[in-house]
């Protein structure tokens, strides 16, 4: 498979006194979907933070290799749980606004809004888009760099459940079709087993990796009813009930 | 045990108060025509505060004697050139204050022990420094818009969402084009209000800077006619101070208007 390939080594962070990742090691296979769960507060959006650049880890190191697309602008790429996009610039602005380096950026920006069914909106604010539809803005932006590895912070999790479907059936295909690293986070285990061929299970804080499953099926033909799919999902949720329960107590006796 | 039985009183509502530009003019209005009534009554003496009529009366012979446009113009000038030189160096201190450390506590120290100065106490110090002429007028009202423009542009600044800039830089947006396509938009509105408290005490300052050293200028003008008596003057100039004060909301509401269409 050709493509990017994330290496995570030894990765430890701390807010202050406040450990929160330790010693994460995780290799990110090229042209593959990683996905990162666990309890709240575990660090998983930490995690992605170091992995793109955009946070300092207090020990460890991230490296990529492979091969990038000749016309990739932004190999590493956010997608934002809160989508990101800036109120005053138009969707096709949003859009354009990463494409510097591009030498036709109008032809790209058409490109992405066609591919995530956006062309009728080009002009719209972002106020007038429903949660939906602006994080497909937010996919849209992320494609139009044509990036090598993805690194997406719980992109659904803002939106409503049958929205979430929709988008969920539309992003693998995508991903499927374009064959990109992806690093994604979530805490929904249903999302984790319909996207991930690797899924990282994280402890709660300070994160450790805890289990690591493979599902070796493709992206494309998955659903949420799937027998195997269904049982990975209750495996996950059994190997992190009892941190998820501990987290939720340690939240409730840190606000009391 | 008690029982309910009717509709569900309507408990919603209300806290949305609504702007009605007829009931702001027709509050002016009335107030005026009551003012003048009064005076037309013989309740209010005309040397006290001289009737609306006999103040327009006034103000329309400004008007076409050309003195008006005389006091308005050096006002003018004097109100576009402060205002305007202490807005460009406020938000540029304020951006260097809300974006990097290095100036974040000099800077915040400096406009902490300058900005509470009355700054009229300092135009005798200006006139040692800037001369009696246009000079030390204008550092006066530089001087005053200044400060609050750098506090309200550092504020504006500390509150563009974070998620937005780290989403700049996650494409590799270059530092001083997340400025300028992040972070100047994002606290364009905080710095379009501060817009329009750095225009009052500009007007402020700008007639108390006249009246201490100035022979042209509307506060020059307020000045003289108190020191004549002639409150028919002094209140027409007074009215067009409050016009222009107007005149610069309306003009900053324009420019919201046209600048922040996103909202």
């Amino acid at each position: 498979m050709t493509g990017l390939r994330l290496t995570l080594t030894g990765i430890c962070h701390a807010y202050r006194d406040l450990t929160v990742l330790d010693g994460i090691d995780l290799t990110v296979e090229p042209g593959e979907v990683t996905v990162l769960v666990g309890p709240s507060g575990c660090g998983k959006s930490t995690l992605l933070g170091i992995a793109g650049g955009l946070l300092q880890p207090s020990a460890g190191r991230v490296a990529v290799d492979g091969d990038i697309p000749d016309d990739c602008l932004n190999p590493l790429t956010y997608v934002f749980q809160d989508f990101a996009l800036l109120p005053w610039r138009s969707v096709a602005d949003n859009i354009a606004l990463v494409l510097g380096k591009c030498p036709n950026p109008a032809a790209r920006v058409a490109e992405v809004l066609a591919l995530t069914g956006l062309t009728e909106f080009a002009d719209a604010w972002p106020k007038q888009l429903s949660g939906g539809m602006r994080q497909r803005v937010g996919i849209a932006r992320a494609l139009a760099v044509r990036p090598a590895c993805l690194l997406m912070d719980e992109p659904l999790s803002a939106l409503d459940a049958q929205t979430r479907d929709l988008l969920l059936e539309e992003f693998s295909a995508i991903v499927a079709r374009a064959g990109t690293t992806t690093l994604y986070v979530t805490h929904n285990l249903a999302e984790a087993v319909r996207l991930g061929q690797q899924i990282v299970v994280l402890s709660r804080r300070p994160g450790r990796v805890r289990e690591i499953v493979r599902i070796d099926r493709p992206l494309t033909g998955r659903t949420a009813r799937d027998p195997d799919l269904v049982a990975m999902e209750e495996h996950l949720w059994r190997t992190i009930r009892d941190d998820a329960a501990a987290a939720e107590r340690e939240r409730i006796d840190g606000k009391a | 045990m008690a029982r309910l039985d009717g509709p569900v009183r309507f408990r919603g509502g209300g806290f949305a108060p609504r702007d009605n530009r007829w009931a702001s003019a027709g509050t002016l209005l009335g107030l005026v025509g009551l003012w003048q009534m009064a005076a037309s009554a013989g309740l209010i003496k005309s040397l006290f505060l001289p009737p609306p009529i006999a103040i327009g009366a006034a103000l329309w012979q400004l008007i076409v004697s050309g003195v008006l446009w005389q006091h308005l113009s050096a006002s003018l000038v004097r109100l576009a050139w402060g205002w305007t030189s202490g807005t460009f160096f406020g938000i540029g201190m304020g951006l260097a204050v809300g974006l990097w450390s290095a100036c974040r506590s000099p800077g915040m120290a400096v406009v902490a022990a300058l900005f509470p100065i009355p700054k009229i106490a300092l135009v005798p110090l200006f006139i040692v420094w800037f001369g009696i002429g246009e000079g030390s007028k204008i550092a006066t009202l530089a001087f005053g818009v200044f400060f609050p423009t750098v506090i309200a542009t550092a504020g504006a600044v500390d509150n563009v969402p974070r998620g937005l800039i780290r989403m700049g830089q996650s494409f590799g947006l270059s530092t001083a084009a997340i400025v300028r396509t992040i972070v100047l938009p994002g606290a364009l509105p905080a710095i379009l209000s501060g817009f329009r408290v750095t225009s009052s005490i500009a007007i402020v300052l700008l007639v108390a800077a006249e009246m201490i050293g100035a022979e042209q200028g509307i506060g020059a003008f307020v000045l003289s006619a108190g020191n004549l008596y002639d409150t028919d003057n002094l209140l027409a100039g007074i009215v067009v101070l409050s016009l222009l004060g107007l005149l610069v909301a309306w003009a900053i509401g324009q420019l919201e208007r046209a600048l922040l269409a996103w909202r």
